[in-house]
């Protein structure tokens, strides 16, 4: 399906490294990616399971020291982004990809109105004067479903969810090619969510920007994103479109995830949470990292690191089990 | 329906200057400040006009030394028979030039090193802080006296020892502030829209670092013009007879059993300037936070 379309962002192989005094935090490993232009994949996973070191990875933005990019290679379109000089990278940055921080509150700089924030990007990225800019600015308000005349207030004069569509107009103020959105609604509440999301699919709709959404809200992902990758402990474990992942879903950990979340049909069924903890990152298990958690590990899963599998064109898992051609994982429900 | 909320809320562009002033004249303190701080600049700029430096600031007339206020010598005359009104008038010049060039120049040099201190951090902020400490280990008086020792007494050179004197304080406030800054998201945000560091240190994380800084200023200001008295009292500022606020304070010294309105005037004087310049900082830290508004 996403063959013959444009790929925006293609990720190879990539592995990032917190390295310490002591200890080497193994943040994200081996992972790769590709997202075709006009669609959006969802990165889920929970707490520390390296998505949002993924997200700055792309932007190279992860805190050197004690981050480290220690191979893989990552393309936005033609660019090799792990190639460029510092100058280059400015230039792309906000153009070409552009990021929606997690907390709307604090992205926004204080000292500064709302207009002059977004207008400052534009200002960096295309040629055109002060004034122009600040109207551009001020379109991009009124895109965002904020009134124009607003521009001259600070942050602090706006709710958390008006912060987060100037931030998202900040993102978009340049038209890039591709969007990565790092939880954009966690800090909201959820008649903002709602609205925050159905503002980002119009705009998706209209401007066609490839985008990932990191979240680890499943609803969220079955709200907006075409193609689902689910990641444990640095590694994507099962990567497909949204309906192979969500309605045929192959690996345990995802299974975990389906049956951790209440069902609005079966009010009375108990939970089925994941037990125990993710694996200490600077110290993963050597076989596949979810085996400690997983209530189908064998000895073979112990032991030895599970390969990318493919299951159809789209959909891969990472699970050793399925060694046995007949294994199937019981899917509690489904909702 | 939305030019009805236009109307009612009354949304108005105003520049940022504009909206700064507004906020500032509200404060009375700041009001008074500011028309003292007016007076003595339109003073120093104009007693050049309205004065005769050679007959009426430093000519001597023992035969008027040491006479009481009254309608002919407002403040009264010194030792040396010198109107005290017309030099306190005359010495503002001094006094003003050197508080103001002194911290401009502590300013510019240690908000930059403070400020890169705070966002390179590391073996910068090392090198950079640890020459502070040194420098902070010497009394700001000694520092100033070496300084000027070694450039040779006139007051250019009392602005640039008591400006080099200042630096460590404001290296210091500011990296403190800058370490608060550079991990908000927003920096990072700003990262992300392609900005460089330093339009990033500059243009986003300095003026969230304002307010400690414009408090520094007023205050140091004040010591500024304290520090280039001293200076002055020990025949290494203003050279005499130029009449210096702060050498004209230790003159009087001398005679302050007797005739105690010498000292009175030029004390009132610098007290008068000091809190008028701390007036108007506090108002400005309050008007220049966006968040303080109404």
């Amino acid at each position: 399906m996403a063959d013959n379309q444009e790929i925006v962002l293609d990720v190879q192989n990539l592995t990032v490294q917190y390295v310490l005094e002591d200890e080497t935090v193994e943040a994200v490993n081996d992972i790769s990616l590709q997202v075709s232009k006009g669609t959006t994949l969802g990165l889920v996973g929970e707490t520390g399971a390296g998505k949002t070191t993924t997200a700055l990875a792309i932007l190279r933005l992860v805190p050197d020291p004690p981050g480290v990019i220690k191979s893989g290679s990552i393309r936005v379109g033609d660019i090799d982004i792990l190639s460029l000089t510092k100058h280059q990278l400015e230039k792309i940055r906000g153009k070409d990809v552009s990021m929606i921080f997690q907390d709307p509150m604090t992205s926004l700089n204080p000292v500064f109105t709302v207009g002059e924030q977004i207008a400052e990007s534009v200002l960096l990225h295309e040629r055109v004067s002060r004034t122009e800019a600040y109207e551009k600015a001020k379109e991009l308000l009124e895109m965002v479903g904020i009134p124009k005349f607003r521009s001259v207030e600070y942050p602090h004069q706006f709710s958390g969810g008006m912060k987060q569509r100037v931030v998202i107009a900040i993102a978009l103020a340049c038209n890039p090619k591709f969007l990565i959105a790092d939880e954009p609604t966690t800090a909201l509440d959820v008649t903002i969510q709602a609205q925050v999301l159905e503002l980002m699919k119009n705009l998706k709709q209209k401007y066609g920007t490839a985008m990932i959404l990191i979240t680890h809200d499943l609803g969220i992902v079955a709200d907006i994103c075409d193609e689902v990758a689910v990641m444990y402990a640095g590694r994507i474990v099962e990567k497909g479109t949204l309906e192979e992942v969500f309605n045929h879903t192959r690996h345990p950990y995802t299974e975990g995830l389906f049956n951790s979340l209440p069902n609005i049909h079966r009010r009375h069924e108990d939970l089925m949470p994941i037990p125990g903890l993710m694996p200490d990152p600077t110290a993963l298990p050597e076989g596949c990292s979810f085996a400690p958690r997983c209530s189908y590990a064998t000895a073979a899963c112990r032991e030895r690191q599970p390969y990318p599998r493919s299951v159809s064109l789209t959909h891969t898992v990472r699970c050793t089990a399925y060694d046995d051609p007949n294994f199937m994982i019981r899917r509690g429900r489904h909702g | 329906m939305k030019d009805t909320i236009l109307a009612s809320k009354k949304y108005r562009k105003r520049s940022q200057i504009a909206e700064v002033w507004h906020r500032l004249i509200k404060n009375k303190g700041a009001v008074v400040g500011l028309f003292i701080i007016t007076l003595l600049v339109l003073d120093a700029l104009a007693v050049r006009l309205i004065l005769n430096y050679d007959t009426q600031v430093i000519a001597q007339h023992i035969t008027e030394r040491l006479q009481k206020p009254s309608l002919r010598h407002i403040m009264g005359t010194d030792n040396l028979g010198r109107d005290i009104f017309f030099r306190l008038l005359y010495g503002a010049r001094f006094s003003l030039s050197v508080g103001l060039v002194s911290v401009a120049i502590a300013l510019a040099i240690g908000t930059t090193l403070g400020a890169i201190a705070g966002y390179y951090g590391g073996a910068i902020s090392d090198i950079i802080m640890r020459t502070t400490d040194i420098f902070f280990a010497i009394p700001n008086l000694l520092m100033a006296i070496v300084i000027v020792t070694a450039l040779g007494a006139n007051t250019l050179n009392l602005m640039i020892a008591v400006g080099v004197a200042s630096v460590p304080q404001f290296v210091r406030i500011t990296r403190a502030t800058v370490l608060t800054v550079r991990n908000q998201e927003y920096v990072e945000a700003s990262r992300a829209i392609g900005r460089n560091e330093l339009a990033i240190i500059f243009f986003h994380i300095l003026p969230n670092c304002l307010s400690p800084i414009i408090v520094m200023v007023t205050l140091r200001i004040a010591s500024a013009i304290i520090t280039a008295s001293s200076l002055s009292f020990l025949g290494m500022g203003v050279p005499p007879p130029a009449p210096e606020w702060g050498s004209m304070l230790s003159d009087g010294r001398r005679f302050l059993r007797g005739y105690s309105y010498i000292t009175l005037f030029p004390g009132l004087a610098i007290m008068i300037t000091v809190l008028a310049f701390n007036l108007v900082g506090d108002a400005l830290r309050d008007a220049l936070d966006p968040k303080l508004k109404r």
